[in-house]
């Protein structure tokens, strides 16, 4: 029994570090996509905030000064998507697309260029990363039963960043539906022509949306480098961007639900490893491989409007041109 | 005609500056090579409801949106309240109390009426007191101008009506003093617009100014006191509206007398070869828009189905050409009915012997990047080479045939279709589509968008079919087009035949009485006293509803 | 805005957006502190200097021809295609499956059934994409790339649970024999050397042609391209849009599908694990650069095989610059071409305009 909830705790303490990056990057993809500008580029601005986060802490030593160079990184990336898509009105898809190879080809590129060790960044520590808070009180409780288990494992010793992740998406909620600057940015994601004939900016609004994703996303980044990891290498963000962009769907473009959808991708990939080569009752041997896919299949399937109906922000990925 | 003076010179010099709540002086807008607006002077007097008529394209609602700071003019100067300004936004028109209400309305369909109406307006950084404040305000709107409607509603379940008593009350809400509505009947149902009207005549009452765009004569004899005419991006007069006559406004709009009758000889009636029975049609949201339609078209016939837009025309349209699937019922082409199989019936339709000019040609009847040979070969392209392969110089020789035929100008086989006139595109594809010795044509919207010259050249196009023995079904909201070119007029209203009319005898009144579902059990249905009417044209309408019409068909 | 001569719309602004890709590339280069013409030369000798490195440019692009044709196709009809790489992936499944029934037959026979056969499984992968996209609306774009990763995590699936033989370390199917792989072009042509370019090669050019064909002087290919620049007048013209998404789609997938041919079938004489390895996506870039015309898909195909051997090399050369310096100018071109190709159009329409002072009177 004890064995079982350290079991669980520990599952459940992976599920929130696997979490972190899927949940930051569909919190961003929120603020892009909720203002009209479709973002397949996730994924790329994750790669390249990881990498410059990496980079950065690496030369100066500072996690901090990492962290700033993830947003910047991510913040060049949003500035190009945001000249393609906004200003000449391009193919948002095919930017995404775009920036994803860029900065797959870029960080490799650069990282085998500035520190030649096959596209790795030095490794990283002490201050150089952000390492476990242990919240008050984790080492007194330890010993109380069940409660001095999860508050001590579950609760306390993450990151700064994980802290950031979870207040983020309340916070989100919040400036989504409770202020002015939400309201518009729903509205300009529905119906720009509303927000242009009320005399407000399309063009401003949809930047000042790409500027937080950036954030975001950014943050995300740095955390799988200089946080979870001691390190960046290559393609390091394998795919989380698109599931990120998966849970968002899946969330109907909703903060609440993106972080529950999150947190179960966040948990398939906890458990991917544990269940490798067991027995299952009924079913038998699940193959990891059948895990690894499931967010995408889940997706799909939720697409196809099998579980419910997915409607995007009904401006998204359409560029706001005045017509005649 | 004086008009063409800058308006203001016509008034009694007396009035003071103030007395004018808006002054365009020297208004001038380039599109491209378009010159949209051509030194345009405009001035509205306070408190009144000022037409703007004229046709599509002749400048109206670009002149507006300059006035409303969606377009900066190229050159010109606004005056509003006798004061120059320089408009550079639409915030900035909202701040000196000029509000819009667009034809096609500026809401965010998932949000609430209240949450519209403060987008953009709201007085601090926080949802919630803004939303409270607004609701009480919108309560006193309300109130004040017979605006109700359920703040907490969300847009997309409002009926059109609402939706645009919403954006009335975005402007008022934002303190707009001046009020300009562009087409604002055109999607509307009669009640809705007689409930727009008594709106309007309250917010006069007020002392508010209203400029109403439209090219409806009817609504601008009806409502307004002064009338302005633009004609090809010029103001070619302002006048007084009870000194002035429908007639005189309809030369002025095109520049020349108005023919009204175009020439042909009487129908040759002879078998039935299109038949429609009890069609229900919905349109994409699932709604009826089409409600048990029956009627016949006979060869040698042209069948005008008059009616104000959005009453099922469309919808009608579509599916008799295969492109909607029906709801139920049957349209039977040579008493063969269509199949509806798939989402390629207008494949069948056509087989069966139908050709279709559709009402919207760049959204639906032209691939507009296509070259023009391509474009007039569209729906047919399969009757072009025998195996997969596409026989192109087939293709070409019958495109430069139709071309010259219908003189198409430029005679370009491959030049991209966006690059020919509106009048030139729709040549091509009623040149498409005639040139098939088709046994049916339906036909949407001829002449919508199409300059002058072309407008009789295809009006006889379609008389020529007729003599030929071709069964023609004409939809347009344009009734001048329906009277002169019908055999028979049905009218729809509200996604059904409503009555049947002979255009040679129709009184256009009496046409517009059913178009508007005014007519006999529409407007009396509501027993006890009359509903309360309050603008002339309300007034002459129910003065002129015969109360017992039952044997007008028969006559 | 005033429209473009028809020869600056294809083929200066194309090669302008082109350009301009190289030279920020050249930029990043430079910025790195290495000399960009240097680079260039080094990849142009990398490239066509030597027989070995010249067969394994025609190897690189006729993946790229294939992948870019199913990028191409698709987007005639108004569908972005994202997933050539799964399809490909899928595809080679076919391959080796068709390859290993037949293992030992002479290979005259077993090429084209690796043909129908891959092309079957890549067309089958493609089309629920396609069939979801006609059928329930699930947009194409998220969908394959859904697929993309389920087919990474099938077919790591099949090949290591299902393909690998007992004994076996890698993770990778059991080996075609020689006489049963798609013959390599060395054995005809001693330029070619130790090079890969093998028959499937001369299939990709066939299906250049093929494509030609197929868009612009067949009928299927008048309703491809009705639908893609318009899909209500396509519905209009009687044409079954979800018909025809549901075919492109297959039809890209199959095409795809080639790719695993010339690398499963003519290469490793196996199936191993990722062996499509990024074509798909370059796919991607080598269709909007190619602006979807045959012509510009097999030069830009070739552009692409040229950077990709000349990368090999130059990663050698200068060891400053790896290969995946050739992903980012692959990103940029994606970029100048594909999302903001229309940059320049307005400049250049003015550029064009101004000699023409009657056309400003009017």
């Amino acid at each position: 029994m004890e064995q079982l909830l350290v079991d669980i705790t520990l599952i459940l303490d992976s599920t929130v570090r696997l979490a972190v990056p899927l949940i930051l990057a569909s919190l961003a993809g929120l603020y892009s996509e909720r203002s009209g500008i479709v973002d397949i580029g996730l994924e790329g601005k994750l790669l390249a905030a990881a990498f410059a986060a990496a980079a950065m802490s690496a030369v100066t030593g500072s996690a901090w000064l990492g962290l700033l160079a993830g947003i910047g990184a991510a913040l060049m990336f949003s500035g190009i998507h945001g000249l393609a898509s906004i200003n000449f009105k391009g193919n948002q898809t095919i930017s995404g697309v775009a920036l994803n190879f860029l900065a797959a080809g870029l960080t490799t590129f650069l990282g085998q260029s500035w520190f030649k060790r096959g596209g790795y960044t030095p490794q990283l520590s002490g201050d150089q990363r952000f390492n476990p808070i242990n919240l008050p009180f984790a080492e007194q409780l330890r010993d109380v039963p069940v409660i001095g288990q999860i508050y001590g494992e579950l609760i306390s010793g993450h990151n700064i960043i994980t802290y950031f992740a979870f207040v983020a998406v309340p916070a989100t909620a919040w400036v989504l539906f409770r202020t002015r600057f939400g309201l518009r940015l729903r509205a300009v994601g529905e119906n720009p022509k509303a927000i242009d004939t009320a005399g407000i900016s399309v063009t401003r609004l949809r930047y000042q949306a790409l500027i937080i994703t950036a954030v975001l996303v950014g943050i995300g980044g740095a955390y799988l480098s200089i946080a979870q990891s001691a390190g960046f290498n290559n393609n390091m963000s394998a795919g989380r961007g698109y599931i990120a962009l998966a849970a968002l769907i899946f969330a109907k473009w909703r903060p609440g639900p993106a972080l529950l959808v999150c947190l179960m991708f966040g948990f398939l990939d906890a458990v991917q490893f544990r269940i490798q080569g067991q027995v299952f009752p009924i079913i038998g041997e699940v193959p990891v491989q059948a895990i690894q896919a499931l967010p995408y299949i889940l997706t799909v399937v939720l697409l196809a409007g099998f579980i419910g109906r997915a409607v995007a922000p009904k401006a998204a990925g359409v560029p706001y041109t005045k017509e005649r | 005609m004086t008009g063409l003076n800058p308006a203001n010179e016509q008034r009694s010099p007396g009035t003071a500056a103030s007395a004018l709540a808006i002054e365009l002086v020297g208004i001038n807008k380039h599109f491209g090579p378009v010159h949209a607006n051509r030194d345009i002077h405009l001035a509205i007097k306070r408190g009144t409801v000022h037409g703007i008529v004229g046709e599509n394209g002749a400048g109206k609602s670009t002149l507006m949106s300059i006035l409303y700071g969606f377009y900066t003019a190229d050159s010109g100067t606004i005056m509003v309240d006798g004061v120059e300004h320089k408009i550079t936004d639409s915030r900035h028109a909202l701040a000196l109390g000029i509000g819009m209400v667009h034809q096609h309305f500026m809401l965010v369909d998932n949000f609430t009426v209240l949450e519209n109406v403060v987008l953009g307006a709201e007085d601090s950084a926080l949802l919630r007191p803004t939303l409270n404040r607004a609701r009480d305000h919108l309560k006193q709107l309300a109130r004040d101008y017979g605006l109700e409607i359920d703040p907490d509603a969300v847009v997309e379940n409002l009926s059109v009506g609402q939706q645009q008593r919403v954006e009335i009350l975005k402007a008022l809400y934002r303190g707009a003093e001046t009020l300009i509505l562009d087409e604002p009947t055109g999607v509307l149902t009669p009640a809705e617009a007689d409930h727009l009207f008594r709106i309007l005549g309250k917010l006069r009452a007020e002392g508010k100014t209203i400029i109403l765009i439209t090219h409806k004569l009817r609504e601008i004899m009806a409502i307004t006191d002064e009338v302005s005419v633009m004609r090809q991006g010029e103001m070619v007069a302002t006048l007084a509206t009870a000194q002035t006559s429908p007639e005189q406004l309809a030369e002025l709009m095109v520049g020349r007398r108005v023919l009204l009758r175009v020439e042909k000889g009487a129908a040759t009636p002879g078998a039935v070869l299109l038949e429609v029975e009890n069609l229900v049609v919905t349109d994409d949201f699932g709604v009826p828009r089409v409600k048990s339609v029956n009627f016949q078209v006979r060869s040698g016939e042209i069948v005008g189905i008059a009616g104000v837009a959005g009453n099922g025309q469309s919808e009608l349209l579509e599916a008799i050409a295969g492109m909607r699937d029906q709801q139920s019922g049957e349209v039977r082409v040579k008493g063969k009915a269509l199949s509806l199989e798939g989402d390629d019936g207008a494949a069948r339709a056509r087989a069966a012997g139908l050709a279709h000019v559709p009402e919207d040609r760049l959204r639906m009847g032209l691939v507009t990047n296509f070259s023009a040979w391509e474009n007039t070969i569209l729906g047919y392209q399969d009757q072009y080479g025998a195996g997969p392969g596409l026989d192109i110089a087939k293709a070409r020789a019958s495109a430069s045939e139709y071309m010259k035929k219908f003189d198409v100008r430029p005679a370009n086989l491959d030049l991209k279709t966006s690059n020919f006139s509106g009048g030139n595109q729709q040549k091509l594809v009623l040149a498409r589509e005639m040139e098939r010795d088709p046994d049916v044509l339906i036909v949407g919207q001829p002449t919508r968008g199409v300059d002058i010259g072309a407008i009789e050249f295809i009006h006889n196009q379609i008389i020529k079919m007729r003599d030929a023995g071709k069964a023609i079904l004409l939809v347009s909201v344009e009734l001048d087009e329906i009277r002169s070119l019908s055999d028979r007029i049905l009218v729809i209203f509200d996604g059904q035949i409503v009555g049947e009319a002979d255009p040679a005898t129709a009184d256009e009144t009496e046409l517009g009485l059913r178009m508007t579902g005014s007519h006999k059990d529409h407007v009396v249905t509501e027993p006890g006293t009359l509903p309360e009417h309050e603008t002339p044209i309300q007034q002459t309408l129910v003065q002129m509803s015969p109360k017992d019409n039952s044997g007008r068909d028969t006559n | 805005m005033t429209p473009l001569p028809r020869w600056a719309d294809v083929v200066l602004l194309p090669l302008l957006n082109v350009v301009l890709a190289f030279l920020v590339g050249g930029l990043i280069v430079l910025a790195v502190g290495q000399n960009p013409l240097q680079a260039v030369g080094i990849m142009l000798y990398g490239a066509f200097g030597y027989g070995s490195g010249f067969g394994y440019t025609l190897y690189y692009t006729t993946d790229f021809i294939f992948a870019g044709l199913a990028v191409s196709l698709a987007f005639h009809a108004g569908l972005f295609n994202i997933g050539p790489e799964g399809q490909a992936y899928v595809g080679g499944l076919g391959v080796i499956l068709i390859g290993l029934a037949l293992n030992g037959m002479h290979w005259a026979l077993v090429f084209p059934l690796m043909i129908i056969c891959g092309a079957l499984f890549g067309a089958a992968w493609a089309f629920v994409p396609g069939y979801l996209q006609a059928k329930r609306g699930s947009h194409v774009v998220i969908t394959t790339i859904m697929f993309n990763f389920i087919a990474v995590s099938m077919m790591g699936y099949i090949i290591s649970r299902i393909l690998k033989p007992a004994g076996v370390n890698s993770d990778e199917s059991a080996p075609l024999e020689a006489i049963t792989r798609v013959p390599q072009l060395r054995g005809f042509i001693e330029l070619f050397k130790n090079s890969p370019v093998n028959l499937t090669f001369f299939l990709a050019i066939g299906a250049l042609f093929l494509v030609y064909w197929l868009i612009w002087h067949t009928k299927f290919g008048y309703a491809v391209r009705a639908l893609g620049n318009n899909p209500v007048a396509a519905n209009y013209a009687g044409i079954s849009n979800q018909k025809l998404i549901m075919i492109v789609m297959a039809l890209a997938g199959a095409f795809a599908a080639m790719v695993a041919v010339n690398n499963v079938g003519g290469v490793q004489g196996r199936l191993i694990l990722n062996f499509v390895n990024g074509a798909g996506f370059v796919g991607i870039a080598v269709a909007f650069m190619g602006k979807g015309h045959p012509i510009g898909v097999g030069l830009s195909a070739l552009l692409f095989g040229m950077l990709y051997q000349g990368g090999q090399e130059l990663a050698f050369q200068m060891p400053g610059i790896t290969r995946e310096m050739i992903v980012t100018i692959q990103a940029l071109v994606i970029l100048f071409t594909g999302a903001m190709g229309d940059m320049l159009r307005g400049p250049l329409g003015r550029m064009f305009a101004q000699p023409d002072p009657a056309a400003g009177a009017k």
